[in-house]
């Protein structure tokens, strides 16, 4: 539909109102950051103002002196960056297997990945509790209290989704040019590395941006995992500090919430072509 | 080596000899991973379900006892389990048809503007889209803080008088009602970004070929842009749906972990608390069992509408 063949009063009147729903869609994020950079008084007045006159780094220096915050920082940053990069790699093994090759289960498997998907992360906390218990004891360093307990099972919750709309990325690259290579002599790996990958790679970008916010968004792991040692703890939890039962540390809470969002905002912003792009490919699949 | 020697191509016979086993290889890791993550756990929580494992049976101080069904019974005859149970369909089916509704609207929205103001839009739902969930959570709750907020001024500016210091967080309605909001606010951009790829996938030949037939603009969408639409409309319904089933952390941090005595928990919240607050593992299995067995039925719902439709899979 193009918006040429609209009567001029209707696009005004749609334009009107696709800005102020932008508006009001990104107020939240507005008042965030508003309140991230009031003075401690602005932000506790019962008179609230949507600006300020003394912007101050206060609540961002409260953040990260206390609570140890660029730590939690790091270890989110950590755990999101070694799922995106561990997911990605597998991910891409396996989609190439289903699209590029017919063999048995090939059905069954990709019926699998896609129920896979449905599985309520959230219900599996309690087993993956015990296993992460067991395999702690077993094996030190990747149990309960480590980082290890985040990224394993978000690698593994990532992937079914990951394959499922690679699928389509794999499948784009032409036959005749896998032919040509391996007549040009290639192996089948250099195929896979050299060729293959890099011809998949805005794909696996579309991809990463769900695994990267669905690890970085991550709640009840952090919560349920990360028991004793805080120091291996994460961003939300860092947040959860601020509030408090004599009253709420607004201020601290919106510094410490601007500072946990704007990674994610860039990486949208830097994949966002390929995002939508990506969901259209997916879509149509 | 020939080229076709080596490769097994998407046309040959399945378990073709010459490396039939490569495919496996590739598959490795994936498998072992979702394996050892994914399903082992998934068999791990059917069986907790069915055993008594509290703290005495974790700590080792008494014996995992085989109970049968008897989690299940007890948490059926659990007047506050069927609550719960009822609001978290209640609240999913709230969230779905809202971000849906206002996905739809915006994508359609978003085909009559020019670039300026889809760029504002477009731009505005990515921030909400990226937002992550506890942020979110705690940007509306401060959003709607009673005295602090600036929705509660605005009213009482608006000359409402009820609305000074009024806690919206402590009637249960209007706290599921903030929490959808949220809910909503950062999971349309999703429906809107992908339903608008899908109009703008239609070919404009079709759409002005219809209009040049004397169609009606409800009868292109009817006869032409919904059909063509429907495979879209429906992940996207299908993706919402699992998605608002499984809300936790908003829920969790906007009402504190399950609202006053416990009057906006839903199943998610509810089988957290009864396992990690109250040391009820198997209870707490059980009521991730029932929530599995009810987006299990969503799945194959979708798998049949996809086959229907002659989706190739």
């Amino acid at each position: 539909m193009s918006a040429l063949r609209i009567r001029r009063p209707w696009r005004l009147a749609a334009e009107a109102a696709a800005l102020l729903v932008a508006a009001v869609v990104a107020f939240p994020l507005y008042w965030m950051v508003l309140a991230a950079f009031k003075p401690a008084d602005e932000v506790q007045s019962a008179e609230p103002r949507p600006w300020t006159l003394r912007p101050s780094l206060d609540a961002f220096r409260r953040v990260f002196d206390q609570q140890d915050f660029g730590r939690y920082f790091l270890n989110s940053l950590l755990v999101a960056a070694a799922v995106v990069v561990a997911s990605g790699l597998v991910a891409f093994l396996a989609a190439t297997a289903v699209t590029r090759f017919r063999f048995r289960f090939r059905t069954t498997l990709l019926v699998m990945f896609l129920v896979a998907q449905m599985v309520p992360v959230e219900a599996l906390t309690i087993p993956l509790f015990f296993l992460m218990r067991d395999v702690g004891d077993a094996v030190p360093g990747i149990g309960l209290n480590t980082l290890g307990s985040l990224i394993l099972p978000h690698l593994a919750f990532s992937l079914p989704f990951a394959i499922w709309m690679l699928r389509g990325f794999v499948r784009a690259v032409p036959e005749a040019l896998e032919e040509a290579a391996y007549l040009d002599g290639a192996s089948r790996a250099r195929f896979l590395w050299q060729i293959l990958f890099p011809l998949v790679l805005p794909g696996l970008m579309a991809t990463s941006v769900f695994s990267f916010i669905s690890t970085w968004n991550d709640f009840l792991f952090a919560k349920s995992f990360i028991i004793s040692a805080t120091e291996n703890s994460t961003l939300p939890m860092a947040l959860l500090v601020f509030f408090k039962d004599e009253g709420n540390d607004w201020g601290g809470i919106m510094a410490a919430s601007t500072v946990m969002t704007v990674p994610v905002l860039v990486f949208f912003v830097l994949v966002q072509r390929r995002l939508v792009s990506g969901l259209g490919g997916a879509v149509k699949d | 080596m020939t080229a076709t020697g080596t490769r097994v191509s998407r046309a040959s016979r399945p378990g073709r000899r010459a490396g039939a086993w490569t495919p496996w290889l590739y598959l490795a890791p994936a498998l072992v991973l979702i394996g050892g993550l994914l399903v082992y756990p998934l068999y791990q929580l059917g069986l907790i379900s069915f055993l008594e494992y509290t703290q005495a049976q974790v700590s080792g101080g008494e014996p995992t006892s085989f109970q049968g069904l008897g989690n299940y019974t007890e948490l059926f005859g659990d007047p506050q389990f069927r609550q719960v149970l009822l609001a978290t369909v209640v609240f999913a089916a709230a969230c779905v048809l809202a971000t849906l509704a206002v996905g739809c609207a915006l994508a359609v929205l978003l085909t009559r503007v020019r670039a300026l103001p889809r760029l504002a839009l477009m731009l505005a739902a990515l921030g909400a889209w990226a937002t992550p969930a506890v942020t979110g959570s705690t940007v509306w709750l401060f959003l709607f803080d009673p005295g602090l907020g600036p929705v509660d001024a605005a009213l009482s500016a608006l000359g409402l008088s009820g609305f000074e210091g009024h806690s919206w967080t402590y009637d249960r309605y209007s706290a599921f009602g903030l929490v959808l909001l949220e809910v909503v606010w950062c999971s349309f951009p999703f429906v809107m970004v992908t339903v608008y790829a899908g109009i703008r996938a239609i070919p404009t030949e079709v759409l002005e070929a219809a209009a040049l037939d004397g169609a009606s603009q409800w009868r292109i969408w009817r006869g032409v842009m919904a059909p063509m639409l429907r495979p879209i409309l429906v992940v996207v319904t299908v993706q919402s749906v699992i998605w608002d089933f499984k809300v936790f952390t908003q829920i969790y941090v906007m009402t504190n972990g399950g609202g006053i005595a416990g009057q906006n928990l839903t199943l998610n919240v509810y089988a957290y608390q009864k396992a990690f607050a109250s040391s009820q593992y198997s209870l707490g299995s059980a009521i991730g069992v029932v929530m599995l067995l009810i987006l299990l039925a969503v799945t194959l719902g979708y798998l049949r509408l996809l086959r229907r439709q002659g989706e190739e899979i």
